[in-house]
């Protein structure tokens, strides 16, 4: 494995009563490497989402992003660091248009306080427009979020959190709610912009297809632990992957 | 242009120039209207904080503060100065917003509106039980000030206070609006519909809603000076429930969606309520009720928001799309 480390899993441990979620967790992320998680459901995916992102903070263990301890520290401080979240189900402003989502993503990444400008006229716009046409969706720029439908939701709030320039970006299931035959578009066009955005990209997902084109390595969740990583060409062959992942997909 | 977009232009202009002509023009309406304008002033900070979802329900408490902090200090120097009045009174309310600020928008939506409520009451309490400081329930007398170390008679004190107050509501509104279209205004109402988007950007909404508190407490504060002045007597009256609740009130009568819904809000309410005592004394309050109740069912966007879809209907129906965030938050959606 080859490349720099950007985050580090340490000794993770969280349970919720009896519900082991993580359990001695230790994964390195690899930067320009994208990861696909891939488990049974509970086996702890958005768990360790949770707890990368600032969510949650482990009862045990540490996380190192670049060098830096970042246990336990609100997202809010994360984000600040390069490290950013799209959601399963889309977490957008749904009275504001699609640009100003992207605007008000901006304007918090730029720290641009200054109370009496606004918000449109903000530097950022043009930049947001490029980001806007790389997700394709230029279109959308004026419609309010709360008019679009479910996937383009989806690119939207993959769109606010690149909006932040990361360097670390957690997707949980972004082709979750889209119809199959558009699973594969709607990655191409996250797969792009994250390829020009520079940014390494860990992301659940349940569609194998999916995990096999897009992701650079594939690790395997279950009951809390991380039992198998590699290439996905490997790892999505392994029989105990097949038996206790995959089921009879394949 | 569109014949809406033309009157929607001209309008508040139209509006603001038949205020300004009133003292000429129905000078019995004068002093009503400085009352008016002044408790615009305190809706116009609640409006604030309704783009972020939220209704206190103890403004009052900084309209208070700033009120009794202008009479003390008037009283302490035989009448005092109005401008160091203004300055002094919504620089109180705005220091004690910051204060019990960092506690409260640490909540939300029915505790968020009760520990204002709370805090107001409070506040009355004390006003009403100190009476060797406070007056008690008789209040404070506030002796009129001098204005830039004029002391004027009362005549043209009035109308310089009324022209004072019609300027300062002007500014307060422009400034307003220029705060809810900036980033922070933004978010602001983005608090409304996803503080966990908000918080995964690296915001702070504890941060931006205490803004916007303070900048609430602020005009309240400011309208509650100018109210005392005109008035020339301040009471634990100005704290009461009941004078949040008609923020409140009016707030949604105008229209939460527009910094011009405080203005008009409050001048209608004033009127029905001035015309509804004089013609139908008994049922006044039923009267207000029943606008209310037709305003919620009918009119959920208020009188700004009527007035946006009837200029819509008579103007030419495809100017829609477009709309920004300044114009949304500036007249009403």
């Amino acid at each position: 494995m080859s490349g720099k480390v950007i985050l580090q899993a340490r000794d993770l441990d969280i349970r919720f009563g009896g519900v082991v979620a993580a359990s001695d967790i230790n994964i390195d992320l690899i930067e320009h490497q994208n990861l696909a998680i891939i488990g049974p459901n509970g086996a702890g995916k958005t768990t360790f989402l949770n707890l990368c992102t600032g969510y949650l903070k482990p009862h045990a263990g540490r996380i190192i992003f670049n060098g830096e301890d970042i246990t336990g520290i609100a997202p809010r401080r994360l984000v600040r660091k390069g490290v950013a979240r799209a959601f399963q189900i889309p977490q957008l402003f749904t009275e504001h248009t699609v640009m100003e989502n992207l605007l008000i993503a901006a304007a918090a990444q730029a720290r641009q306080w200054a109370p009496f400008t606004r918000l449109d006229r903000i530097g950022a716009r043009a930049e947001m427009e490029h980001l806007l046409e790389l997700m394709k969706c230029g279109h959308l720029a004026t419609l309010p979020v709360s008019a679009l439908p479910e996937g383009q939701r989806k690119l939207i709030d993959i769109a606010v959190a690149l909006a932040l320039k990361p360097r670390l970006l957690f997707m949980d299931e972004p082709t979750s709610g889209v119809a199959s035959a558009e699973k594969f578009e709607l990655l191409d066009i996250i797969a792009g912009a994250l390829a020009e955005a520079r940014v390494t990209a860990v992301f659940v997902e349940h569609d194998m297809g999916i995990v096999d084109r897009f992701a650079d390595e594939v690790a395997v969740w279950n009951r809390g632990k991380v039992l198998f990583r590699g290439p996905p060409g490997d790892v999505l062959k392994h029989p105990d992957v097949i038996r206790d992942v995959i089921g009879e997909e394949l | 242009m569109t014949t809406r977009a033309q009157i929607l232009r001209v309008l508040p202009y139209a509006l603001l120039l038949a205020l300004a002509l009133v003292p000429q023009v129905y000078p019995a309406a004068q002093v009503l209207l400085t009352l008016a304008l002044a408790k615009s002033l305190a809706v116009l900070g609640v409006i604030v904080l309704l783009q972020a979802g939220q209704v206190s329900f103890g403004h009052a408490l900084f309209f208070a503060i700033a009120a009794y902090a202008a009479a003390f200090l008037g009283n302490s120097m035989g009448g005092g100065e109005i401008v160091l009045s203004l300055v002094l009174g919504t620089v109180c309310s705005a220091a004690v917003a910051l204060v019990v600020g960092v506690f409260i928008v640490r909540y939300r939506h029915i505790f968020f509106g009760m520990l204002n409520l709370a805090l107001s009451m409070i506040f009355f309490s004390f006003l009403e039980k100190f009476y060797h400081v406070t007056g008690g329930s008789d209040g404070l007398s506030v002796a009129r000030p001098r204005v830039l170390g004029m002391a004027l008679e009362r005549g043209p004190f009035e109308l310089v206070l009324f022209y004072g107050t019609l300027g300062l509501v002007i500014g307060a509104l422009v400034l307003t609006h220029r705060f809810l279209s900036s980033p922070v205004g933004q978010m602001m109402r983005a608090i409304k519909t996803n503080e966990v988007r908000l918080e995964y950007l690296g915001v702070s909404a504890r941060n931006v809603l205490l803004a916007g508190y303070v900048l609430s407490a602020a005009l309240c504060g400011l309208g509650g000076v100018l109210m005392s002045t005109a008035q020339g007597i301040v009471t634990p009256e100005y704290a009461w429930w009941v004078r949040s609740g008609e923020f409140v009130f009016i707030a949604i009568l105008g229209g939460a969606g527009s910094v011009g819904g405080a203005v008009v809000g409050t001048l209608a309410y004033e009127a029905v309520k001035t015309y509804a005592a004089a013609f139908a004394a008994d049922i006044w309050q039923m009267i207000l009720g029943v606008v209310l109740l037709v305003v919620i069912l009918f009119a959920p966007n208020g009188l700004i928001g009527l007035f946006r879809s009837w200029t819509r209907r008579i103007g030419s129906a495809p100017e829609r799309t477009g709309d920004r965030a300044g114009d949304r938050v500036g007249a009403g959606e």
